[in-house]
Formats: structure tokens, sequence, C-alpha cells
């Protein structure tokens, strides 16, 4: 896995990830299985927000609402 | 009152960033935002199609505020319509700006307190009885405003300052809450605020305007926010005894039970003990069933809502938020932060976490990450993606807004100059016939037909568009025409039968 996440577009991807389809399963693949589904979502919000956070909080300010 | 008017407004967070320079500021963003809406309706506050209303809000915000509703659903439908509008417009902003040679992405963050604490709000509006007893309402609803933050905060990770280290908080909201009630918003912002514009008949209705809520990403957790709302306000109407939770500093109050997110904070209750948000919120509830129990559901969801508010107040009591991590706002983004954490082992309060607290709120569908859990069936939802696309377009149906989305969608198509707002209907070649329509609930008025009768035959020509026909429209969804005019061959020929 990349340590400096690149910025790129996503692709609607309508399979949620590789992982998503599968066989009934045991327990603990169950469990492998979940956590593997959440790693690839975790890298896939990785890869949408910009690669600066720090940068990217200190640049959201605003003028009060209301 | 057997159904209620509501609505809700909100303010967007805007941002320019990821160029190669620093982004565009706010004010300079929100002007290529509302661009498309300037030429549409040459104003950056308008009503459009759908009845709604869009505007540039004071402090360069992008505001929409829903048509009246009065179905639960509708308003979650139209709240979230406002989300897919805010992102075309960000997105032809975006394009726009590129052809001036503005690169990097444009952000519009359905949230309420940016990096340097200021804040922007969700604004509830429900319509009640001009009968009911101001004290009554106060004593009542403000000790629920208080305490509900717990069940449909949205969550904030709020940055350590010199006193206290950086930490999960229930709400967004309430850290810039100054006083229980007022007339003010910007300048000392209350829980309930008594600007008494009904936008209906004075002497019938109030409009209660409540400021204090966060804006919700999760369709279950807005349901639960007006569902219980809804209720509590039953209960006032209809005068039956409610405990009393009066508290004695409700500012305080809301602060701190903001701030500990272990549910054990303490509030006094005026001439009582001190109790827990849960304590409260679990009198109300109680109260709440017993009161339908008595008087029957007044709509479908009520049970749903019940459940709701029940497990969510469980799960904060037992200090297990897994039974609501995919339903309540606060939980769902407290889970993600604290699964990213792990992953990373990055202490509480790094950007990283910070920035995802934002993002959670991203309007984005694909890069906004509440939109991103959402996809891969991390939360719960209450509506089809198809109902809310249709409310980009379709005014509700059931109150006053359908009479205003016909009246300026007619006008438009016909190229008759008119001025419309909550109330008015007019006719600028026809000052005398201005109608105002003064029954929010009214989905039907002969008057208006005979208002858009005077616009001639031509009524009778109008084609209305379907939802693709919209889509091929130029303009943003939102601001495309409902009607467009039938050529004069479909009538120069009779149908062959």
């Amino acid at each position: 896995m990349s340590t400096q996440p690149q910025k790129r577009p996503h692709g609607g991807d309508e399979n949620g990830g590789p992982a998503a389809e599968a066989t009934p399963v045991s327990g603990s693949a169950q469990a492998q299985k979940r956590a593997g589904e959440l790693d690839s979502m975790l890298d896939e919000i990785d890869s949408v927000l910009e690669s600066n956070a720090e940068e990217f909080v200190k640049g959201f300010v605003q003028k009060g609402g209301e | 009152m057997e159904r209620r008017v509501f609505g809700v407004e909100t303010e967007f967070g805007i941002t320019h960033q990821g160029g190669e320079h620093r982004g565009l500021p706010p004010d300079e963003l929100a002007r290529y935002i509302f661009r498309p809406v300037l030429k549409w309706g040459r104003s950056s506050n308008v009503f459009i199609p759908n009845a709604s209303r869009l505007y540039l809000d004071v402090g360069s915000h992008p505001e929409y505020a829903t048509a009246e509703c009065d179905d639960l659903l509708d308003l979650i439908a139209s709240d979230r319509a406002g989300e897919l509008i805010m992102h075309d417009l960000a997105q032809r902003a975006e394009a726009a700006m590129a052809e001036d040679g503005f690169d990097g992405s444009v952000y519009l963050l359905k949230n309420n307190v940016d990096s340097q604490g200021n804040s922007y709000g969700s604004h509830e509006n429900y319509m009640i009885p001009r009968t009911t007893h101001f004290r009554r309402l106060s004593t009542i609803l403000l000790p629920f405003l208080v305490t509900r933050q717990i069940l449909v905060g949205a969550g904030r990770l709020v940055p350590a300052t010199d006193e206290t280290p950086a930490h999960y908080a229930f709400s967004q909201r309430a850290d810039h809450m100054w006083e229980g009630i007022s007339s003010a918003t910007t300048r000392s912002r209350p829980i309930i605020n008594t600007r008494d514009e009904p936008h209906a008949d004075a002497a019938l209705h109030r409009r209660l305007h409540v400021i204090v809520g966060d804006s919700n990403m999760s369709e279950t957790t807005s349901l639960l926010r007006y569902g219980a709302t809804d209720l509590v306000l039953r209960m006032v109407e209809s005068g039956v005894p409610v405990g009393d939770f009066e508290l004695e500093n409700p500012i305080g109050a809301i602060r701190h039970i903001s701030h500990d997110i272990s549910g054990t904070a303490t509030v006094k209750v005026r001439n009582g003990p001190e109790m827990t948000a849960v304590d409260i919120q679990s009198g109300l509830l109680d109260r709440a069933r017993r009161f339908v129990r008595e008087n029957g559901a007044h709509h479908d969801q009520v049970e749903q809502i019940f459940e709701l508010w029940e497990r969510t107040l469980q799960a904060v009591a037992s200090g297990d938020h897994s039974s609501i991590e995919r339903d309540i706002d606060w939980a769902i983004k407290k889970r993600l932060l604290t699964d990213v954490a792990e992953r990373g082992g990055l202490p509480q309060g790094h950007p990283k976490l910070e920035q995802l607290d934002m993002a959670y709120h991203d309007v984005h569908p694909r890069r906004g990450v509440f939109n991103v859990l959402a996809a891969h069936g991390r939360v719960s939802t209450q509506l089809e993606p198809e109902r809310i696309e249709r409310a980009v377009v379709d005014p509700p149906s059931t109150t006053r807004a359908a009479l205003r989305g016909r009246f300026l969608s007619t006008a438009r198509a016909l190229g008759a100059e008119h001025t419309v707002d909550w109330v008015h209907h007019k006719l600028v070649d026809r000052p005398l016939d201005a109608l105002m329509l003064k029954d929010p609930l009214l989905a039907e008025d002969p008057r208006l037909d005979t208002l858009l009768a005077k616009l001639g035959d031509r009524v009778e020509t109008l084609r209305e568009q379907n939802l693709a026909q919209r889509r091929e429209q130029a303009v943003p969804l939102a601001l495309s025409e409902r009607y467009t005019l039938a050529s004069p061959r479909e009538f120069a020929e009779p149908p062959l039968i």
C-alpha cells in the first residue's frame, strides 16, 4: 500500500471492493473478510481525500453564518 | 393539530482546495457557485421549481431551505435533494473556474463549524398553533433540545486547547449557542429563535424556529431528529403534563453534555436533582410513549422513532455504541475515526482525523465520506435514491409548495414576469391580482387556477417534461424547466381514432 495516498477520482465501483461477493465461509474467515472489506473501504477514503490533511483543515475557513 | 408543516434550512460550508495555488476565498467561490442561479433567476435568492429556496446567505454560505413538507420522509427527501443540488452547482463552479485558470476542487460541506470555530446553521421550522402557551413551550422544549444532541448530534472532533486535550463531542453546534430563547441569530445565537415570521396566517399559526441542531447526513438520524421533536411538540400542544425538566442553566448544560461522550455528565434541574441527558430523554420518551398509547399514532414512523430513540439512549447509557453505529451520525463518525486512528496509529486530534470529521459532511457522492460509507452498505437509509432525485425537481405534493411550484414553472414557461415568495404569488403585469396563500397545508386553490388562466389559453398548451427530458436541459437539474410549450403542430392535426 502506498504511504503517500494519491488523490484520484474514484470511478463508480458498484461492487463495493474486491471482497464484496463471496460464498458462505466459516466464522474466522468471516471476520477476516470483514476486516478486508473495512481495509479496502478505508483505502478508498484515503484515495479521495486531499493528501495534505493539515493544509485542508487550515484552509477550511468560513465567515460566520445565519 | 393533525398535520404539521416542517421545513429545514441548511447553510453549507465551502472551500476551494487542491490546486497549484491557494484556493479562492469563500466570497469569490460563492459567486462561481451561484453563477447558474443568477443567470436563471437574475438573483442569488430564488425559489426554484421544487418550491424550495436557494440563496446566498450572510457570510457567503450557499443556503437551501426546503419547501413546506407535512411528511417526515418528504422532508428528509427534500433536505437530501439540497445536497444533490449543491453538488451539481459545485461541479459547474469547478468547471467554470478551471476555464478561468483556477485549478483545484470545490468542496461543499454540510457541517456546522470550520477550522477556526466559525459556525453556520441547520435551522428547523415547525408550524405550531398561535395559541401555544410560550412559557409552557419553552419549559418543555428547551431541556429536550439541550439534551437531544445525544440522539442526533453530528459529532465533532474538538481540537486541543490550552485547557483541554483533543476529544470527541456529540455536537457541532453546542459550543456556539449563547442563549435559550431570543430573537437574534448572528449576534447571540439562541436555541429557539422567536423571530415571528409565520409565513402563514399570523392569527392562527406560529413558525417555531429552532437553530440549535447539527446538520445531519444520516436519513435515519434525521428521522429521529424531526420525529422526536414533533412528538414533544404534540405533547406541548395537547396540554398533557410533561415532567418538569426545566434546567437551571441551559447554555452551561448544552456544552457540558456535548463534551462528555460517556454520557455521565449531570446537569441541574430547577428545583430538582442533578440528572444526565439520558435521564431527561428517557423521561420524555416514556411520556411520549404514554401519549401515543392514549391518543394513537399520527403517522407510520412513530414506532420506528420510539425504537431508535430508546436504542440510542441505551447505547449512550451503556457506553457501547455498536448498536447505533449504522444509524446515528455522531456514532457513525466516531466509529470511522476510531477505525482510521487504530489502523494508522494516529493520536486523537491528528490532522487526518480532523480532515475526516469535515470530509464526512462533503456532499460529493463519491468523495464525501458519509456517502462512501453508504455506498459500502455501512449506514442505514430511509429513502430510495430515486425519491431523492425526484425531490430535486418535484415540489412536495401535499402542501402549499405544490401551488408555488406550479405557479412559478407555468409563469416561466409562458415568459410571464412574476415574483414569488413563501406566501405571495404575483404576475408583474397584473399587480392587482396578486395572490396570497396563507394556509401552508393547502395544496389546491382555485384562485391559483384563476390567476394562471389570465395568462390565456396557452396554459393549455404546456407539456410537462419528464425527468429524462429535464436532465437533458443545459441548466442544473434543479433549475430545469418543468413545462415547455407544445408545438403548434400538435393542435393542427386531430388525433387518429
